[in-house]
């Protein structure tokens, strides 16, 4: 239906590359991550952890807080990695825990960059008033110590796994609310944004199709660095004693079993080097995805 | 010929840090009629981008209009609701940007953003969308655009791009395209083939043209009328043919001996930007007085000048008028 037609076609500049179809930005990244050393590697050491907490049971059936010997038994054929100070199998411990923590590490990562995007996009993006009280209330969470706000909450409303998840998703959202403000900041003044409100674009469409996959590279990147931050925050609130009680985890073993290290090093031990192994993983994994945008970042600006 | 867009007395003025208002353009007064193509031409820093945005409403944030009114088919658009104004961009006035290569969003297909633009001011569906993309972008002489449609921008060069973004602009249908320095970042044959484009699209679709540039060789060949804006005021204006050939603002002059091949055709715009033969710079903002803005670098200035305020433009015939105490001496 367009009635724009002309009839005589130039002759148009031939030095545009062909069209290549898989040059799609995601792909791009992908390609790019698949690259790099780090991040191979801590995908590939993060994949075993995970794969060992999902099949871990069937290949060691044991209930994580069933007591299986007495206390402080070591490293045998019965118990591969020993019992703690109940007498409750370590292996099994790590292999169940590892599923708490992690699940801890991702909810709570995904309800830090929800509330942070949500908070640096409204505020970068409307700026002026809106803006103004948007990053009050940011500052008044930043400025609370972190662990002590998180311990003040579980406190109060319970030492449960949703509530610790909750917790530490409340207390952590301030960097990637501040790094999305930054980023609606600068984007917002570029001349595809300015072109596409020429165009007729809505609030809306700004936000979340213009502004928002544009100002995602950086905070990808530290989603992902989050994930390992609230698995240490778990561990931490555990160590102090905060952690459920009722559900196992590798902070929740960290901190019951911390009093004996001398009689039991492995029950101290081997969640200490699990946590540890996450949170490397998951950090090799952050350079990999940074070395994967901030390239194509360079070459598009 | 009917009047589309009409600015009268249009003053817009930068907020500072202090909270004063610094005056950007003053008083600024022209028509376009319908189909037809006017010129806003004026050395870098003049004001002929806060000019189009303005008639946007898409002004930077300390940029605030003070006074004067914008009439888009009579109706006042500076006092039209955001959502009124959502309509009318892309639809009644769309804007092509300088910089081609930063004007489209690098994560999306030109045909997904030309298309999104398209469901906005037609509601059609996607399929219907990509294929009036893909007819759009046949309509800018983009080859293969079958193939294209799928294109990332960092996949297309400079002047392809710059292509898209008028494929992007007229999408809407819009009765009214700015182009703002719409060839400046391309290379010289590529300007002549964007010009070319823009001069045949206006012919099939009577979309009326602002054309801001440097570039007088384009305007002289594609504007009905130009409009010469000095310090953010217009200094001269009227039928280009009148204006370029015989300018009478001693700085029209000046700019126009700035290219004495004019008519060999268009010229590189750093030749614009020296302006070899005009001395001095445009005052900086904040920094200009009440009388003639050209004072400190005309030739022509007398003690009568020095002695009076900023010129009214008036018009010295039926299609030209000049801001200037000695246009009629210099007409003569
Ligand atoms: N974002 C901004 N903040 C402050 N001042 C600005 C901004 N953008 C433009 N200006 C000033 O406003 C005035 C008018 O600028 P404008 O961009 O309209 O000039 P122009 O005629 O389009 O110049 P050019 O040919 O360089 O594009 C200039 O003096 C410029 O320095
Ligand atoms: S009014 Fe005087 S100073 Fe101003 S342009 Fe005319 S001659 Fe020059
Ligand atoms: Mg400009």
């Amino acid at each position: 239906m367009t009635t724009i037609e002309t009839s005589t076609p130039l002759a148009v500049e031939s030095s545009s590359p062909p069209v290549r179809p898989s040059a799609s930005p995601g792909r791009v990244a992908f390609r790019q991550f698949l690259r790099s050393p780090s991040g191979v590697c801590g995908a590939c050491l993060l994949i075993l952890i995970v794969l060992g907490t999902a099949i871990g049971p069937v290949v060691y059936p044991v209930d994580p807080l069933d007591l299986v010997g007495g206390p402080f038994t070591a490293p045998s054929a019965d118990a591969w990695l020993g019992t703690d100070y109940l007498g409750r199998d370590v292996l099994a411990g790590l292999i169940y825990g590892g599923r708490a923590s992690l699940a801890v590490g991702a909810v709570a990562a995904l309800i830090t960059i929800a509330i942070g995007l949500t908070v640096g996009a409204l505020s970068g993006f409307f700026g002026g008033a809106i803006d103004a009280a948007l990053v009050k209330i940011t500052e008044f969470f930043q400025i609370l110590p972190p662990l002590l706000f998180a311990m003040v909450l579980v406190t109060l409303f319970g030492q449960k796994l949703t509530t610790i998840t909750l917790a530490i998703g409340a207390v952590s959202w301030t960097s990637a609310a501040r790094l999305t403000r930054a980023e609606f900041m600068r984007l917002r003044n570029l001349d595809f944004v300015k072109a596409s409100r020429a165009a007729g674009a809505g609030d809306a469409y700004l936000i979340l199709r213009v502004l928002l996959p544009n100002a995602l590279p950086p905070v990808i990147v530290s989603a992902t660095l989050a994930i390992g931050v609230a698995i240490l925050f778990e561990g931490g609130l555990s160590f102090l004693g905060l952690g459920d009680p009722n559900t196992m985890s590798w902070g929740l073993m960290l901190g019951q079993n911390r009093n004996y290290v001398l009689d039991a090093w492995w029950a101290v031990i081997f969640p200490g080097a699990a946590i540890f192994l996450a949170v490397l993983s998951i950090s090799l994994v952050g350079d990999g995805v940074n070395d994967a945008i901030n390239p194509r970042l360079r070459r598009r600006m | 010929m009917s009047t589309l867009l009409k600015v009268e007395n249009l003053s817009v003025g930068m907020r500072g840090s202090t909270g004063v208002v610094v005056p950007v353009l003053e008083n600024l007064s022209f028509a376009v009629e319908a189909g037809r193509t006017m010129a806003l031409v004026g050395e870098s820093g003049c004001g002929k981008s806060m000019t189009a945005l303005a008639i946007m409403r898409l002004l930077p944030e300390d940029f605030v209009v003070t006074s004067g009114r914008i009439l888009l088919e009579g109706e006042d658009i500076l006092s039209a609701s955001p959502k009124r104004m959502r309509s009318l961009r892309g639809n009644g006035i769309s804007m092509i940007f300088q910089e081609p290569m930063t004007a489209l969003n690098p994560l999306f297909t030109v045909g997904d953003q030309i298309g999104e633009v398209l469901r906005w001011h037609s509601g059609v569906g996607l399929a219907e969308a990509e294929q009036q993309a893909i007819a759009l972008l046949r309509a800018v002489q983009i080859p293969a655009p079958e193939q294209r449609v799928k294109a990332y921008p960092h996949q297309l060069s400079g002047g392809m791009r710059q292509r898209v973004m008028i494929a992007m602009a007229l999408a809407g249908r819009p009765k009214l395209l700015i182009a703002d320095e719409p060839t400046t970042a391309l290379d010289v044959t590529v300007q002549a083939q964007i010009f070319d484009l823009l001069a045949d699209l206006q012919k099939e679709t009577k979309t009326a043209i602002v054309l801001i540039t440097h570039d007088l060789g384009a305007v002289a060949e594609l504007a009905d009328d130009i409009s010469v804006l000095y310090a953010g005021r217009c200094i001269e204006s009227g039928d280009a043919d009148s204006v370029v050939s015989h300018p009478c603002h001693p700085y029209t002059r000046g700019l126009l001996d700035c290219v004495p091949q004019l008519k060999l055709g268009p010229r590189p715009p750093q030749a614009w930007s020296d302006l070899a033969e005009i001395a001095g710079m445009v005052p900086p903002l904040g920094a200009r007085g009440p009388d003639c803005a050209f004072l400190a670098r005309c030739r022509e200035a007398s003690e009568l000048c020095r002695s009076r305020l900023q010129p009214a433009l008036e018009p010295i015939t039926d299609d030209h008028a000049v801001s200037c105490w000695r246009k009629s001496e210099l007409a003569a």
